[in-house]
Formats: structure tokens, sequence, C-alpha cells
């Protein structure tokens, strides 16, 4: 089919380079046909094969004493003890979002659930990490209120909490905006369903939505190129999301993977049946024999090109035993929904696909032909991989400079105008606006609700897997202290019925204008905070997920920008033993030149072995002491303070000691777990001056507010430090502790113990907000007056 | 024969899309430590069962109108029938939307007045507590109960609302912390803050927020309890459905 002459669009089409091309026809022994090289351009696109991005990724840590499954499976597995084993993933939606948000997003969601229901995972959370650029644009708000909503319409409509995530603000996501989405799912015992084709003979089933012309080209064209003028066009490239067939294939393949006849599953993501395909024949070794012909379809006329790059959503491709797929079929009949035998496992490795003649005449007389053949490896695992030219940023010298006595600090009498200018930012501001679409009790296990440094969730030992929805009563006897009669229990007879729950921690961080200062510091700051994060909330750090958003990596500048990032990361997962059990990389975030920021987004799972002992970060008790866990320096570089009174993203972020890290997440983990602190919250985005506000904004009533000296707060090596960069400087490694009085002792005792500087800064009053520098009161205000301000930002900006 | 403490027996239906009906399970069963079994959305006969619940989600996605379609489903004629006979049902969220769509409770739900979904903690006013979803609670009882929901803007024609309210059928209301149904205490427009009524024979309830959300103060609020203890009380206090398929396989009929 390819003349010579036309050869160069022939690889250009599918989005592949000439040499990409020749691998091909040496793998085949002969030219690729129309379909086998679409084929070839989706799963050797960016986007699906990490030609890129592999060779580095390889640095990152995988294993860990918790961890069952690593990357290379739909999502990674923990074992956290109990028979409770947690699968979590993320993945980036973006460029389908910049383009249409409300679809581009809730497919986004749908992808990341399916990854995690294949497992054989119930989905019991998901989070989302947003970047935007500023609100005062219309494109900025239509995008954030389209993502929000295609969230909400999603997660909500499907049962799945939104337990939390972060949103934040910058120019440099104007036009190419970042939805990375996380998902959280629970298995019972030990059966892990494994997305692989294995043992010839058996029978291969298409389930759930009709394959149509939507998103053909996604993972190549869209995902793996920038954008540029014409990206409007691109629209029909987004696929459209049913969240009700999600909710379908939930129950259905988890209801499945309960049955002995299942062997394998795997959704139909970025690159629809071929991917799935591929990568369930690959990773079993064996081979594939489809009959596209008994694909289902939303029109005629679909040529093998299209069934097999379709990105309809909401598929999912099964294998069961040979003998066994009428008990199968019956499930999906069970359920609503379609599914078809569309061929059969091989021994010999070849994806092999059939079809019926073409068209009129040729389909009633049961004849196939074979219309692509190609080694199901050679798609799903032997892409090439580059070690793209790296080479370290011309802008980076420059945006690093930061000279201080050119930021004059304010005068006494107007931090407190700086102070609300922050509490205003966007990026500072509450964002419940967001978080108050987001289904975030359903499925009731979250335990504490957005807005804290992490979201908890309980884990119910009767958490169900499937819902058969015929006949499944409550166990017989009623659980201890459970109540028969008439009458209202006690809160001490709810708790007893309860027991002791095991529970997790989630938290998703990545602060792009570090990385876009120092990639490696941006790396390990962001593991580092999302583990300080689920620390806060009492919570053992087990292991995380990713997604790494970066522009074009064939700029020499952008790889050396990755690759910095992934040795801060790797470091910092070594270093805080957190190993990477999976994720997602974004390359080509930028839109005609303008390149986002370098931007690493974690999403951390922790493990509390009791519920009750979970923390959050507001305080409980007026005439508590307040204290900084780890210490201030002069910090101000890539702050929010320094973009607010400057306008710039400039100077050397704040530096990350992954030593002192450590030791201070053990410290605050042992003090939360003995019961020392009322009280534990991140220093991240504004500083101390707003970790302080936000733990008052939080607080129980009766002690919504303070009086504290944030001098107390500073680095005895340090004793002439500018104002400005104690109350709004971003130092890592710092924890704002509340105790009671009588706990003081122990926690200075303990804390020297774990070599970590706590210092009390004040104590906790109810009603006023005062930061003193010394005596000299800095910030006095009321707190209502300055929550308000925290609260109304964002609805303002948005509405 | 001694009657054995008898436990009561609630279903749950399980709609296509369906998303709470797990947690009414869970709440039902695990933490009020009553029967409860799931209810199949094409099963067509509900005998032995003293309370049905409808439960939240988006049955069949909500596609159309909220409840549009799942009030057609098999079920659905079997649950007319049960409340005829006097069985309860509670219907909760998505259960409610079902309820209005049958017809089953007078009036309709609008889109949020916001336009958006909105999941909250609200307070709610009991208004009744001469029903058996509310015989466990004090009159004026302010209840903290989440709600989750886009559509639960309830509206009917004036002389609905005029007789709703003269009949006592306004169970529950969105009021503030200190009890007063102010426009800022209504997270969804609702006509005279509605949050929740009954039939006229008063055993169907359809509300907008979700007691099974609260059953256990490690979720941040326990006062869901208060509604399924009226159930399980009146119950106890006033048997079961009449009718040939009254009473209860397990124990014996109290009342």
């Amino acid at each position: 089919m390819s003349k010579p002459g036309n050869r160069a669009a022939v690889w250009e089409e599918v989005g592949l380079t000439e040499d990409e091309y020749g691998r091909i026809v040496g793998i085949l022994g002969r030219e690729p046909n129309h379909t086998e090289l679409g084929m070839f351009g989706l799963m050797w696109s960016e986007h699906c094969s990490y030609k890129t991005s592999k060779v580095h990724l390889r640095l990152l840590p995988t294993t860990g004493k918790r961890i069952v499954v690593g990357p290379g499976e739909n999502a990674g597995v923990a074992d956290l003890g109990d028979g409770f084993l947690v699968a979590w993933k993320m993945e980036s939606h973006n460029h389908p979002s910049a383009i249409e948000p409300y679809q581009g997003a809730a497919t986004g969601v749908g992808g990341i659930l399916r990854d995690i229901f294949t497992m054989g995972a119930r989905p019991i959370a998901c989070l989302d990490s947003l970047r935007f650029g500023h609100l005062d644009t219309a494109r900025a708000r239509y995008l954030v209120g389209g993502v929000v909503a295609g969230i909400a319409g999603y997660g909500n409509t499907t049962g799945i909490p939104t337990v939390g995530g972060e949103i934040y603000f910058d120019d440099c996501y104007r036009d190419n905006c970042l939805v990375n989405v996380m998902c959280v799912g629970l298995l019972h015992g030990d059966r892990v369903i494994r997305g692989r084709a294995e043992r010839p003979g058996n029978v291969v089933l298409l389930v759930g939505n009709r394959t149509g012309r939507d998103g053909i080209h996604g993972a190549s064209l869209l995902a793996s190129r920038e954008f540029d003028e014409k990206a409007e066009e691109m629209r029909p490239a987004v696929q459209v999301a049913d969240p009700f067939v999600e909710k379908l294939l939930i129950e259905a393949c988890l209801e499945l993977s309960t049955w002995d006849g299942l062997v394998g599953i795997n959704d139909l993501g970025a690159a629809g049946l071929t991917s799935a395909a591929s990568e369930m024949a690959s990773r079993a070794g064996t081979g594939l024999d489809l009959d596209i012909s008994r694909v289902p379809r939303r029109e005629p006329g679909m040529n093998p090109y299209e069934v097999m790059l379709s990105e309809s959503q909401e598929r999912m491709l099964v294998v069961v035993k040979k003998g066994r797929e009428k008990e199968a079929l019956d499930i999906f009949a069970k359920w609503g929904l379609n599914a078809a035998i569309i061929g059969k496992v091989t021994g010999d490795g070849m994806l092999r696909l059939r079809d019926r003649g073409n068209g009129a005449g040729g389909e009633g007389d049961g004849s196939t032909r074979v219309v692509a053949e190609i080694p199901a490896r050679a798609l799903a695992h032997d892409a090439p991989a580059y070690d793209r030219p790296r080479a370290e940023p011309a802008y980076l010298a420059e945006a690093r400079r930061l000279d201080l006595d050119k930021v004059p600090e304010p005068a006494r009498d107007a931090y407190a105008g700086v102070f609300r200018g922050l509490l205003a930012s966007p990026n500072i501001a509450c964002k419940e606006w967001v978080w108050r679409q987001y289904d975030h009790m359903v499925r009731i296990n979250t335990l504490v609700l957005p807005g804290s440094d992490a979201a908890v969730l309980r884990l119910k030992h009767d958490e169900p897997l499937t819902r058969t929805g015929e006949g499944r009563a409550a166990p017989d006897a009623a659980p201890a202290g459970a109540r028969q009669a008439t009458g209202i229990a006690s809160a001490d007879d709810v708790a007893q019925a309860a027991g002791v729950e095991r529970g997790i921690a989630l938290s998703t961080d990545g602060n792009g204008r570090y990385a876009y200062l120092d990639p490696y510091t941006g790396g390990a700051q962001a593991v580092a905070e999302a583990a300080r994060n689920v620390v806060c909330a009492g919570a053992e750090p087990v292991g995380l997920t990713n997604c790494l958003n970066f522009a074009n990596p064939e700029d020499p500048g952008i790889m050396w920008q990755f690759r910095k990032v992934i040795e801060g990361m790797a470091e910092a997962c070594r270093v805080l033993e957190t190993p990477v059990t999976g994720g997602n990389v974004s390359f080509y975030n930028e839109t005609m030149d303008q390149p986002i920021f370098p931007t690493p987004v974690i999403g951390m799972l922790g493990y509390l072995d009791d519920v009750e002992r979970r923390m959050t970060a507001g305080f409980k008790k007026a005439g508590g002491a307040v204290l900084l866990a780890g210490e201030t320096r002069e910090e101000l570089g890539g702050s929010e303070y320094l973009k607010l009174v400057t306008g710039e993203v400039r100077g050397l972020p704040p530096a990350v000691d992954l030593g002192r890290e450590k030791a201070l997440q053990e410290f605050v983990l042992a003090a939360i777990r003995a019961g020392l602190v009322h009280s534990a919250h991140d220093c991240a985005e504004g500083g101390l001056a707003v970790a302080l506000a936000e733990c008052a904004f939080l607080a129980e009533p009766g002690a919504r507010g303070l009086d504290a000296d944030v001098k107390a707060s500073i680095d005895p090596q340090e004793p002439d430090m500018r104002l400005d960069a104690i109350l709004f400087g971003e130092t890592q490694s710092r924890v704002v502790l509340s105790c009671d009085l009588s706990r003081l002792d122990t926690l200075y005792a303990m804390a020297k113990k774990y070599g970590v500087p706590l210092a009390r800064l004040g104590t906790v009053r109810d009603g006023r907000f005062v930061l003193r520098a010394g005596k000299t009161p800095v910030i006095e205000e009321t707190t209502a007056e300055l929550e308000a301000i925290w609260r109304r930002a964002l609805p303002e900006a948005l509405e | 024969m001694t009657p054995a403490p008898r436990r009561v027996r609630f279903g749950v239906v399980v709609f296509p899309g369906s998303n709470c009906d797990a947690d009414a399970h869970h709440a039902i069963g695990n933490v009020m430590g009553q029967k409860v079994e799931y209810v199949w959305h094409g099963r067509t006969d509900l005998e032995g069962f003293d309370c049905i619940v409808l439960p939240g989600g988006f049955s069949y996605g909500d596609y159309l109108r909220t409840g549009a379609i799942a009030r057609f489903s098999p079920v659905m004629n079997e649950v007319a029938r049960f409340v005829e006979r006097g069985g309860l049902v509670l219907g909760i969220c998505n259960g409610f939307q079902i309820l209005l769509e049958a017809g089953m409770l007078p009036g309709a739900m609008l889109r949020n007045e916001s336009l958006q979904f909105r999941c909250l903690y609200v307070h709610l006013r009991v208004e009744n507590t001469d029903t058996p979803f509310t015989r466990a609670c004090r009159p004026g009882q302010i209840l903290r109960i989440p709600i989750a929901h886009a559509e639960g803007n309830y509206t009917a024609r004036p002389e609905v609302v005029e007789d709703l309210e003269r009949t006592g059928r306004v169970v529950f209301r969105y009021v503030n912390e200190a009890g007063e149904a102010t426009p800022e205490a209504n997270p969804n427009g609702s006509v005279a803050n509605i949050a929740g009524i009954v039939n006229a024979a008063g055993n169907v309830l359809g509300l907008m927020p979700h007691p099974e959300r609260c059953t256990e103060e490690l979720l941040g609020s326990a006062d869901g309890r208060y509604i399924f203890e009226s159930i399980v009380a009146h119950v106890l206090a006033e048997g079961g459905p009449r009718g040939p398929t009254a009473g209860s396989p397990g124990g014996g009929v109290v009342g």
C-alpha cells in the first residue's frame, strides 16, 4: 500500500519517524499495512510507549515492604495487612481537558477508575490535582468550571467519593491546563486480577460500550504533540463520557473478579483495543486471534483501522476460561451490558486480527481474512527507547537570580495588608468552591473531609466488593454493641460497635514553581510534602503514584528538567522509604512555545492502624500550646509571597534536606501516635503565617485563633532574618502542632530524641489572630475577618 | 411460643446506577443491627419486608430526568402494592426523586439554584414527630445530616405545598444551626426550605439528605440513627404491612 513516493506521509500520518518505520519493517519482515501501521503509531506514541521517559523512570525505586504490585500493571498494589490490599494509580488527562474541559476531565476520571477495578479492586476514592491559568482570564474560568463539573459529573454518578486533591493557578497553565486524577481501590484477600491473557484456547470478550469513531488518534496525536492554534480542531479526538455504563462495568467486573472462570481483564484506555489486546498478550507471553467483525459497533461501515484505533470509553477486554464464556455473558447480561466473544488466546505470540469480508456480500459467508498480524510484544513492550539530548536550559541562571535587596520588606503596618492579599490568592484561599461540587462522602468511609492536609478514609472489613443484589442478608448475629431495641444509642455504643478500624490517608502534591526554579529540588520536595501531609494526618507513608507533566521532550532543556526531577524524586523516595508503584508521564504540555512549568505531581498513600488516631490541621482547645516542629530559614525564592509582591517566580526554591525531613516526619508521627498533640499542619504555600491561619480557620469552635511569636520559629544561626521571610517564606520540613500544656515536656523530650527542633510559638486563643515579632504585634485581626477573606476569594474569582 | 426479639426486615432496592445502596445496607445491618437485604430492580415480590429503602445514586444514570426511568422498573409496581398494604418506604435522594416521578409523593425536583452539585452537612428541623420515620425524634429537634445532589430543589404547586404544610406532611426543613428556616440555610432553593415529605397515609417518606451517611459518630454525625430508630420502633409497635403477606419469616410478629 505504501508507494515509495508517499512514504513520508505514511508514517507521519500516525506520528512516527522514518527510523521507527524502518524498525517496524524489520520486525514484520515486510511493510506494514494501513491498519498495522496505525496500531504501531498508537502503541509507539510517546503517550503509550514512554519511549522518551522509560530510560529515566528506571531510576525510581519501586520495591518496598508493603508493595505487592509495582509498575507495569494497571495499578500499583500495597498490602496493608489484615487482609487489606490497596490499589492506587494516577493519570493525566491534560490535553483533552484543555480542548473540551467537561468531557476531557470526565473521561480522565473514567480511565483511572477502570485501571483500578480492572485489578479486582473496588474504587473507594478519587483525588484530583489541577493546574490552570490565572482566574482573571475568561478562558481560565471556563476551564476551571468545566473541569470541576466534569470530575463531579463522572465521580458523583459512579458513586466514588472525590475526597481531596489540589488546585493551583499560574500563567504557564493558561492554555494547557493540567488534570491529574488519582483513584484508590480496595481488595480483600489476595486475589489481584492481572491484565494477562493466559493459556492458549481461552476466550476473549469485549464488554461495555459499543465501539465508535470517537477518540481516534487521541493518544498518538492529541496527547503526544504540543498544542498550536489549531488545537480546537482536535475536539473530535476527545471522547465522550458515559458514567452510567462505567458504574455498571464496575459492578459487573467486580462480580466477575470473584468468579473462578476469570483469567484476566484489561481496560481499553488510550489506544483502545490495540493497547488492551497487545498488552494482555504480551504480559502473558501469548498471542490473540481476534475477529473484529464481532466487535459491537455504534455505526456501520467502520474499517479495521477505525475499530482498532477507536478510543470509545467504558470498554473492557476480558479473558475467561475456555468453556466458561456463557457464565461470563450471563453476568454482563444481568448488568445490562453489551458483551461479545471476539476471539481466543493463542500460543504463537501474535496479535492476529481477522475481518469478515468488506461490506456487502462478504458478511454472510462466515469466511474471514487476516487484516493485521503483529507480534504482540512488539506493539506493547518493544517500542524504541530514546535517551534524548539534555542540556541545562538557558532560563535557569536568570530565573534563579534573586536580589532580596531589591525586594523591600513591607513596613510594619503594611504586613496585615500583605497577609490579607496572600489569604485571598487563589493558590492559598479555601478550595471549598471546588470540593462542595464533589460527593466526598459516598461509601461512608471519609473520616477527614477535604480541606485538611490529607483525606482520611476508614477501611471497612465488610466493604462490599461485589453487589449481586440478590439475597445477601446481613450476618445473622448483630455485631457486638449494635443496638437491637429502640432508643438512641450513645456515641460509645457506636464506637464499640465499630471496633478498631484501619484507615488510609491520601494526598496529592507538587509545586511547579519550585521544579521550574530547581527541578531536582522540585522533584524531591513533591515527594517530601506528600509524605509530610499523610504524616500530619497520623499515617505512615507507604508508597506513591505520580504524574509527571512536562513540555516538549525534544527540547534538551525540557529533557534536562525531566531527568533532574526524577533524580530528586528518586532520592526522596529512597530516604523516605516510599517506593513508586506506577504513574504516568505527560509530555508536550505547551502551547505555541509557552511551556508549562515542569510539574511532578505525587499521589501518596499512607496507612493508619487505628483511625481513632487520625489527626487534623485545626486547633482543638483554647489555652493549648502552638508549636513549630522544624525551623524557619530565610527562603523567599519561588514563594507565593514573592509572586504576590513582585509578580515574579524567581530565586532558588526552599531547600529540601531529606535527612531533616525524615526525622521530622518520624517525630510528628510518633507524637500523634502517642496522643501528645491536638493538631498537626504542614507549612506550605504562604509559609508559617498562612499555616497558622489555616489552623485557626479549621479549628473547633472555641479555639479559633492564637497569639504567637513567629520569631520563635527561626534558626538560631540567623537571628537577623527578614520578617517577611519568617512569616511568608516556604522553608520545608516544618509542621505546626498544638498540644495541651501538660504534654509540652514530653513533646520536647521526644523532639530531642528525633533530633528535630521544636519551639513554642504561642497559645491557642479564641476569636483573635495575633502574630508578633518578639513582643510587637505584626498582624492583629479577628479570625472571622481573615477567614471570610480566605473563604470568599475563590467563589468571588469564579462567579 | 414466646416470640423471639424481632429484628425489623429492610430491603434496599438496587437499580442500575444506585450508589448509596451499600451505605444503606451497612447502616441498617451493621450499625443498626437490623435485617437487611438487597432487592434487585427486576424483583416482583416484596413479601415479608417491613421497610423498603430506595437508595441514593444515579439510577439509569439519571439520563432523561432524575428518577424518570427507574420508576418503570418492575420492582416499582411491587413497591406501590407494598405501600398500599401499609409497608414503609424510605426514599433517600435519588429514591425521593423516583418517588416523585412515580407519583407516590407530590411535587417535582428542579436543578439546585446554584446549578451545581452540592455535597455538605446541613441542619434539618424535624417538623412532625408523628410519623413512622420521626417518632424517635423530639419535636423541633435539629438533625445534622449531609446532602449530596444536583437536583434537590423541591417544587410543587402552591396549593400542594399549602396542603403539605396544613396536614403536617412536611417532615424535614432546612434550617440554620439555630433552627431558623432562612434562605441561607436552604442549600438548593427548595420551596419553603422543604427537605423531606410524607404521603397522605404517612408510610412513604422522601428526603434529599442522607441519613445512612451519618449513623456513626466516627463519620462526624450519628443523627441519621433517629430515622432508622424511628422505623424500627414503629414496626415493633405497629407490626409490618397488613395483608396476607405480612409478618416476618424469622421471628414472631409483635403488636
